[in-house]
């Protein structure tokens, strides 16, 4: 099999993981998730971030050869991340971004809208822009015309660990959308990254379930796993698959009867 | 719009026989439900539920897990001012009573800004008494100016103010305010709450509704359990809440579940909540709304504290003093007096050690103020 790379902003990446940096017990536990899932990029909350503490910062623990992918988590208008992702730049957390626009707290789920208005902006300005979306054609369309570099569709809402709630959307995202498609949010275990990847999508991102795990590195490295497994499953072309098992042709064989008889 | 007819409602609605008529099945009922509702709520908080704790901390916890992960917001409190023409008759600022009263200047402000930045915390709440004749509008613009210099997040847990002047403090960067109801018993508040503009019910009622409007982004409610009965105090701040999540999903809702301690020489609380109620409470609350931030302060025991960490707890205050000046100040000094008496006088330091034994995370900065002009490129 030729290496399998997926180049985002110009990067090439050989792990479709991505990780997260937030509901960890100590953060120290950071660097042995990123080892062990083989991730090469990680999101962490710019709100988070203090460059200035003597208490700990997130940043410490983030293994150098990893991809930073600030997010704009607490905006909740486009206004608010623009200003957030050009903070995270000025601070020296290069050019990427993930775009978070919410401003429902209780379902905590992305608004469309202000998420391309950011999208366009920072685009134009020269990030490398990742926004999160609900899986929405109409939505995916607008930020592939605003620029981004790639589209982060939910499996179901942040934190939920649901699963792909959202499978028949994501699959018309996979099917139309011309950007990488990575799933984020709501992946609760292996088999469900697993089964993202085996329709098509180009990465998952996974935070809450490997970060309160009990054992996160040996969750990351589960998922590592499972993220390779359906990338495979995907590339190899699986069989078709019947609903059900079929023995005869019982609305058909009449056509055989003639020959038959 | 105004909470004040949902709450009516409810009180009038015959909670005490409400909460007796609930059973086992109605309790089981509220804990499968995917989007518990008011009867849910009452439920969980009823006599039937009870036996059923371990339970309800079972999934009280995997939700808090899931939303928060193995996380704790820690802040403290600074007090700026203890002058207050209220006259809450179970509070220690009762402005009948004969204490020390006193008001940082500016200067003391920072010196007080400079020794809790210097233990690491980046959330600050900063509190006042009742009295707009001292500490006002403009005193509290200018101590926020002053304590933004070191702090990413100050919230205010003042006297209820217009909405505009909410918003006016809200673009100075206040991003958060508490207000405690005290109680929602309407007919009892007055007893409690005698003189003062305090004294006006539905005036506190609609001021977390006030600080939404203006833009807040953390808004936390509560009441002082104990104050009233605690069931119906527990069951009015979840319907609250969730009101205002529904209105205002911008906003970050959240509530303390402060009680009553009682003591001798001081108010009497009506009711006693005892440890097992008061876990019956955060269970019920965190089941009912898995999103809603809960606060437990220090007026509780260290070990009671530490138990309650898995159970829902998502907020903490370490390091803290009910003292105006009580940061900065030697021991020797403390002329000023506490607005309660605090039960955990741990520091910052020693209450970060004691989480990360438990497992879990003590966060200090959780938010990057972006309407100040270095937020813009």
């Amino acid at each position: 099999m030729t290496k399998d790379i997926l180049t985002i902003g110009g990067l090439e990446l050989t792990s479709r993981l991505f990780t997260g940096t937030g509901k960890y017990r100590d953060d120290s536990l950071i660097p042995g998730v990123c080892e062990a899932s083989g991730s090469q990029v990680i999101t962490v909350a710019l709100r988070r971030v203090d460059l200035e503490s003597g208490t700990g910062n997130v940043m410490d623990f983030i293994p150098r050869h990893m991809r930073l992918l600030p997010n704009t988590s607490g905006a909740r208008t486009a206004d608010e991340a623009v200003r957030i992702a050009r903070l995270a730049r000025a601070m020296g957390c290069g050019d990427w971004i993930k775009i978070e626009v919410i401003s429902d707290n209780r379902y905590l789920l992305p608004d469309g809208y202000e998420t391309a208005k950011a999208t366009e902006i920072l685009a134009n300005e020269g990030f490398v822009v990742l926004p999160y979306i609900n899986p929405d054609l109409y939505v995916a369309r607008s930020l592939v015309d605003a620029g981004a570099a790639a589209v982060m569709p939910l499996g179901a809402p942040i934190g939920t660990n649901r699963g792909i709630r959202t499978r028949e959307m994501v699959r018309i995202l996979i099917e139309e959308i011309d950007l990488p498609i990575v799933v984020d949010a709501g992946i609760g275990r292996p088999s469900e990254a697993c089964e993202a990847m085996e329709m098509g999508a180009d990465a998952c991102l996974v935070n809450t379930a490997i970060a309160t795990a009990d054992d996160p590195a040996m969750m990351a490295r589960a998922f590592g796993r499972a993220v390779r497994a359906g990338r495979e499953a995907f590339l190899s072309g699986p069989g078709a698959r019947a609903g059900m098992a079929v023995a005869s042709s019982p609305l058909t064989g009449f056509l055989d009867a003639g020959t038959a008889a | 719009m105004s909470f004040y007819a949902t709450c009516t409602e409810w009180m009038n609605a015959g909670l005490d026989e409400r909460l007796a008529a609930m059973t086992e099945t109605d309790v089981r009922r509220a804990l499968g439900a995917s989007n518990p509702g008011p009867l849910d709520l009452l439920a969980m908080l009823s006599p039937a539920a009870t036996p059923h704790l371990e339970t309800m901390a079972r999934k009280a916890s995997g939700l808090t897990l899931r939303h928060f992960g193995r996380t704790i917001h820690l802040f403290t409190p600074l007090y700026l001012s203890n002058f207050c023409t209220n006259h809450c008759v179970y509070c220690g600022f009762n402005s009948n009573n004969r204490i020390p009263r006193s008001q940082l200047t500016m200067e003391q402000v920072e010196a007080e800004a400079r020794a809790i930045a210097a233990t690491g915390l980046k959330n600050l709440l900063i509190l006042t008494g009742d009295c707009r004749a001292k500490a006002g509008p403009d005193y509290l613009r200018d101590c926020v100016a002053v304590l933004r210099r070191h702090f990413p997040s100050v919230c205010i847990e003042i006297y209820a103010m217009e909405e505009a002047e909410y918003a006016a403090l809200a673009a100075e960067g206040v991003d958060g305010m508490t207000m405690f109801q005290e109680t929602y018993d309407e007919k009892l508040y007055p007893s409690l709450h005698p003189r003062g503009p305090k004294s006006d019910f539905r005036f506190r009622l609609d001021a977390p509704e006030r600080a939404c409007r203006a833009g807040m982004r953390v808004v936390n409610i509560g009441a002082l359990l104990g104050l009233s009965d605690w069931r119906h105090d527990a069951f009015l701040t979840g319907l609250h809440a969730a009101w205002l999540m529904e209105r205002h999903p911008e906003a970050d809702i959240a509530t303390s579940l402060p009680r009553m301690r009682p003591h001798v020489g001081a108010y009497q609380p009506a009711t006693v909540v005892s440890d097992r109620d008061l876990v019956q409470v955060l269970l019920a609350l965190r089941i009912f709304r898995p999103r809603l931030g809960i606060t437990i302060s220090t007026r509780e025991a260290p070990a009671f504290r530490e138990n309650l960490l898995p159970l829902g707890v998502t907020r903490m205050s370490a390091g803290v003093s009910t003292a105006v000046g009580g940061h900065a100040k030697s021991d020797g000094d403390g002329e000023s007096v506490g607005q309660f008496e605090i039960s955990d006088g741990r520091s910052v330091d020693e209450m970060c050690a004691v989480l990360r034994k438990h497992g879990y995370q003590p966060v200090f900065k959780d938010w990057e103020p972006i309407f100040a002009d270095r937020g813009a490129a």
